[in-house]
């Protein structure tokens, strides 16, 4: 089974490398871009087949060390 | 590929000549085997043979330099040179190229540079205190530049900063010579125990063979188009070309190598550099005068089915190699289990004098051990020293209408702007013994020796210019500008490390532009008693039959003794008296004025009068010592003109010159005559200072004063100090905005 | 007077607050292992340094906030024993929980290392009495993520609590209100993203640093 994690900034965060990030594509012309959010993806590969217990032990994980709660939030995907 | 009965490849004349063997050296292999090799073999005498590991363009003429002197523990041939710095204490030191990766890659190849350059000087047993870097990037206008200087500069920071080591200087330079190969040279300074230095050479027989550090992928494999039968059909997608850092496993690899180090656990020991576990194995077992057995299915690795070729040559980052005394075994895994490293026991010495590699039961490789070194190519390339460039007329060189306009543009040009937005990204700062850095714009960095009084003198320096209009007067003037940078701190000079980027050697005008600039490196080492005790080659630097500027990059270490006698460029006062000393004539061929404000780059560059560099250089060093100069600083790109000025940035306060006696104006102020220094002292200073001078045949005289807000020179130039700070500090924030 | 350094790996500033401690009580601190499950006993003073614990990978902070050495740390801190963060320090700190907010990546996007002005806020706490009516110190900084985020809720608790102890004088870095250092409400853990302790040797980076150890040292 494999988790994917992605985790972002939280709405109202100041993403400074978002910024960057989405004034460059305005330099390069690409002017519909409106806003840019960097984030990260983490991919986990777990032992088990019990979805619902991985969804769990995953949401722990990220309380617990994967996403700084205070300035990030973020979203499990598991896959079979 | 063709292949033979056992369906493994035969070596074609192809594959030797992807391999970068010629003809005449297959011949030899086949020589000292008896057969053919095998294509781990191959591969193995490849990498050995390559320039960057025989030096076979360079050695004979390195050979002349001069690398012994008293202070001299280690010269060239080890990881770095060991040089004794007193009180038990030796300093370890390095400069190394990583040129083409840079430019690959500008912040993975700058940073996996400075990774290796500290792994060169801690494998040694020296605690890295300090880094500095050399770089040369391409004309500002040129579409890369910009992108190469955020990725190198980032680069270099990513990785001294998250190791700790204090990055305390460096120079930077832009010519359009660089727009296809950028150079970054990397210097590291360590220091350690003068009875606690450790070497390459594998002793004993049937001793353990540790590896330690990260684990082996398929980084940085030059195979070419090996297309070997052992390869999967997607392994070429599997080979990354570029070598990725990771500065936190090297930080633990320090800490884990220094404290096994401290016991007595660890006979040799070597990093894996270019060319990875081939090198490392057989540069220990060579100079051992032993042979190695690897198992390579020990070896630990990042990715499954790795081939024995595969391992063999990957360029892996922060790895070590090291033979450990026999019973100490357990030791050794504690230390570096502690520290989360991956460490295995992969082999061990034996008597045969040949490298045995063993894969899932086969043997996989067999080879004498002597014919690697002993019979690499030294080649004798035909040269042709180019003659140096006319000497201009100082009548024939325009003077400029408006100093005001000259000064402001040599002081705003790339390669005298302030430096600020490069070094404010380098942590100059950590390990607390940071005296002075790039920060003050001082000539060299200085960093005391922990816990003492004494400290040591860092600089790095070449004026490729110079080397260019003529490589012997380069050669010279390069050697020569980082004796007295070390000497404007108050420094014993003592002993330099080198960076040799040249061209295609093939060509016998680029090889002449290597000898001549040996030649002349060397007798500068010679008059100053200044051995070589490390450095490295860089060759075939060009695109499209265009080679760089010739960049022989010099990094100078000396010693202060006492660190309540040292000087800096900062220390001027209001009211102090500005005294030039040595000879001025004007000389502006080869000069910044002649380039920035002329646009020619033409003419021979200004000789270096060696016996008086000696002369003012020693009572320069006294002076400081007697405590007679508030403020040194040595004359080098812009002459008088821009001493002044930095001298004035750093101290924050305006300084006069006179008016120029028998020269005329342009050459007085941004001539560059060699072997000068200009002195901030007090009033009461100024007699004696220049009566000395004259007693020992040094020409001294009264330049101008120190005070007030204003940078000014009589018949030239009149503007604020602040207003000029603006445009020395505003060029390259611009440039990278 | 017993003091502890903790050493993680990747950590750079252990030796350094080491020196700074060593010569403020004229004492050797313990240089305690991340790996140990209990402080030393006796400790009345912990520093955490700086460095790029981790290498800084994930966030910086993040798996040194979760090592076995913090947990202690949080139970005794919470109990009133006195802990300081600096740089990398200060990041572990906020991520374990013991102050409030987080340290983001730089608004200029690069690491910057330079002398930087600060301006002290409060001059009653355990970590600044030392400093008397001087209002303004130098203090070393280097750092790629030393932005300082919190709620605006926190910020006004910070502020109203006299809980922000250092600001900076031109904000190098974007955090908010220009914070650069903050203790929690007891007033025994404290967090800064400048190095004080590399401001105590005239030769290095000046001596503005000594008062902020002999402030906490003597409040013991």
């Amino acid at each position: 089974m494999k988790a994917i994690i992605h985790i972002g900034l939280k709405p109202g965060v100041l993403d400074p490398q978002g910024r960057t990030i989405a004034r460059s594509l305005g330099d390069l012309g690409f002017s519909e871009v409106k806003q840019a959010r960097q984030g990260k993806v983490i991919e986990l590969d777990l032992a088990g087949e019990d979805i619902t217990i991985a969804e769990t032990r995953v949401k722990d994980m990220c309380e617990k060390l994967l996403a700084n709660t205070v300035i990030e939030s973020y979203r499990i995907e598991i896959e079979d | 590929m063709p292949r033979n009965s056992k369906n493994k490849p035969v070596i074609t004349p192809e594959i030797v000549a992807e391999h970068g063997l010629s003809e005449g050296e297959y011949e030899i292999i086949l020589d000292r085997l008896g057969r053919e090799p095998n294509i781990n073999e191959l591969g193995i005498f490849s990498v050995m043979w390559s320039e960057h590991c025989s030096y076979k363009s360079s050695r004979r003429h390195l050979a002349k330099f001069l690398t012994k002197g008293d202070k001299v523990i280690q010269g060239p041939g080890e990881n770095a040179g060991v040089i004794d710095i007193g009180d038990g204490d030796a300093i370890i030191f390095k400069m190394e190229s990583h040129n083409h990766p840079s430019y690959i890659e500008p912040y993975q190849g700058a940073a996996t540079g400075v990774g290796g350059i500290m792994r060169d000087v801690f494998t040694m047993g020296a605690r890295p205190i300090a880094l500095m870097n050399a770089l040369r990037f391409g004309e500002p206008d040129h579409p890369k530049t910009k992108s190469l200087v955020n990725g190198v500069v980032a680069g270099i920071g990513g990785y001294g900063n998250c190791v700790g080591v204090p990055t305390v200087g460096g120079e930077t330079n832009f010519h359009k010579g660089y727009n296809g190969n950028i150079l970054v040279n990397a210097m590291c300074v360590g220091l350690a125990r003068t009875d606690n230095v450790f070497y390459s050479a594998a002793k004993g027989i049937g001793n353990p063979i540790f590896y330690v550090g990260s684990k082996t992928g398929r980084d940085g494999i030059h195979g070419a188009t090996m297309a070997s039968a052992e390869f999967d059909d997607d392994s070429e997608e599997k080979r990354p070309t570029v070598q990725v850092g990771d500065p936190f496993t090297e930080k633990l690899l320090i800490e884990a190598c220094l404290e096994l180090m401290a016991t007595d656990a660890i006979i040799a020991i070597q990093d894996m550099g270019a060319a990875g576990l081939t090198s490392s194995s057989i540069e220990m077992a060579d100079k051992g005068g032993v042979g190695i057995e690897l198992n390579l299915d020990k070896v630990p690795q990042r990715e499954p089915n790795m081939t024995p070729y595969e391992m063999m040559l990957s360029e892996s980052q922060e790895r070590m190699l090291m033979v450990i005394q026999p019973g100490k075994e357990q030791m050794a895994f504690d230390v570096f289990e502690k520290w989360e490293l991956d460490v295995a026991q992969i082999g061990k010495t034996t008597d045969t004098g040949r490298l045995v590699l063993k894969h899932q039961r086969k043997k996989v490789c067999d080879i004498p051990i002597a014919p690697l070194a002993d019979d690499a190519p030294n080649l004798d390339r035909p040269y042709e020293i180019p003659k140096s460039l006319p000497v201009i007329s100082l009548s024939d060189i325009h003077e400029t209408q408006d100093y005001d306009d000259a000064l402001v543009r040599i002081i705003s040009n790339p390669d005298i702007a302030s430096k600020r937005w490069i070094w404010e990204q380098y942590d100059r700062t950590v390990m607390t013994d940071t005296v002075d850095s790039s920060q003050s714009g001082g000539d060299a960095a200085i960093v005391r020796i922990h816990g003492s009084n004494k400290a040591v003198a860092i600089t790095t320096d070449v004026t490729p210019r110079y080397v260019q209009a003529d490589p012997y007067e380069g050669g010279k003037q390069c050697v020569a500008e980082t004796w007295r940078n070390l000497t404007c701190v108050g420094a014993d000079p003592i002993a330099i490390t080198d960076c040799l980027n040249f061209g295609n050697p093939e060509r016998p005008e680029i090889m002449g532009q290597l000898v001549g600039a040996i030649e002349g490196m060397n007798e500068a080492c010679r008059a100053f008693d200044y051995p070589v005790v490390s450095g490295n080659v860089s060759l075939y630097n060009e695109t499209n039959g265009q080679a760089i500027p010739p960049t022989p990059a010099v990094g100078g270490v000396g010693l202060i003794p006492d660190l309540t006698h040292f000087a800096t460029l900062n220390g001027a006062k209001e009211g102090d008296t500005l005294i030039l000393l040595g000879e001025t004539t004007g000389w502006l061929g080869s000069s910044i004025y002649l380039r920035e404000i002329l646009r020619r780059e033409e003419g021979a560059p200004p000789p270096v009068d060696l016996e008086a560099e000696k002369r003012t250089g020693d009572y320069v060093r006294k002076l400081i010592r007697m405590r007679r100069v508030n403020a040194v600083h040595d004359l080098s790109d812009g002459g008088l003109a821009i001493t002044a000025c930095e001298m004035a940035f750093a101290g924050n306060i305006g300084m006069s010159l006179n008016a120029s006696v028998g020269i005329p104006l342009h050459g007085w102020l941004f001539g560059e005559d060699q072997g000068r220094y200009l002195l901030a002292v007090d009033e009461h200073s100024v007699n004696p200072v220049i009566s000395t001078a004259k007693d020992k045949g040094i020409i001294a005289q009264v330049v101008g004063k120190v005070g007030g807000d204003r940078i000014t020179a009589v018949g030239g130039f009149d503007v604020t100090l602040q207003g000029l700070r603006e445009k020395h500090e505003g060029w390259l924030p611009e440039f990278m905005s | 007077m017993k003091t502890a350094v903790i050493v993680f790996p990747a950590s750079n500033c252990d030796r350094d607050a080491a020196v700074a401690l060593e010569k403020i009580t004229g004492h050797k601190a313990e240089m305690v292992w991340h790996r140990e499950t209990t402080l030393p006993a006796g400790i009345d003073f912990v520093v955490i340094p700086g460095g790029f614990s981790y290498g800084d990978y994930l966030r910086s902070g993040a798996m040194a906030a979760r090592s076995p050495i913090v947990k202690d740390i949080v139970t005794k801190a919470n109990l009133g024993l006195p802990v300081a963060g600096f740089c990398n320090g200060f990041q572990i700190l906020t991520e374990a929980g013991l102050l409030p907010g987080a340290l983001m990546r730089n608004t200029g996007l690069k690491y910057v290392c330079r002398p930087q002005k600060l301006k002290i806020s409060n001059n009653n706490t355990r970590y600044t009495s030392k400093y008397g009516n001087v209002s303004e110190v130098t203090f070393p900084i280097a750092h790629h993520d030393g932005n300082y985020f919190a709620d605006d809720e926190t910020l006004n608790k910070l502020e109203k609590g006299g809980r922000v102890v250092f600001r900076y004088d031109g904000n190098p870095n974007g955090s908010a209100r220009d914070i650069a250092g903050i203790c929690n409400e007891a007033g025994n853990v404290f967090g800064m993203m400048p190095h004080p302790e590399r401001a105590i040797d005239p030769l290095h980076g000046g001596t503005d640093g000594i008062n902020l150890f002999k402030s906490i040292i003597e409040s013991i």
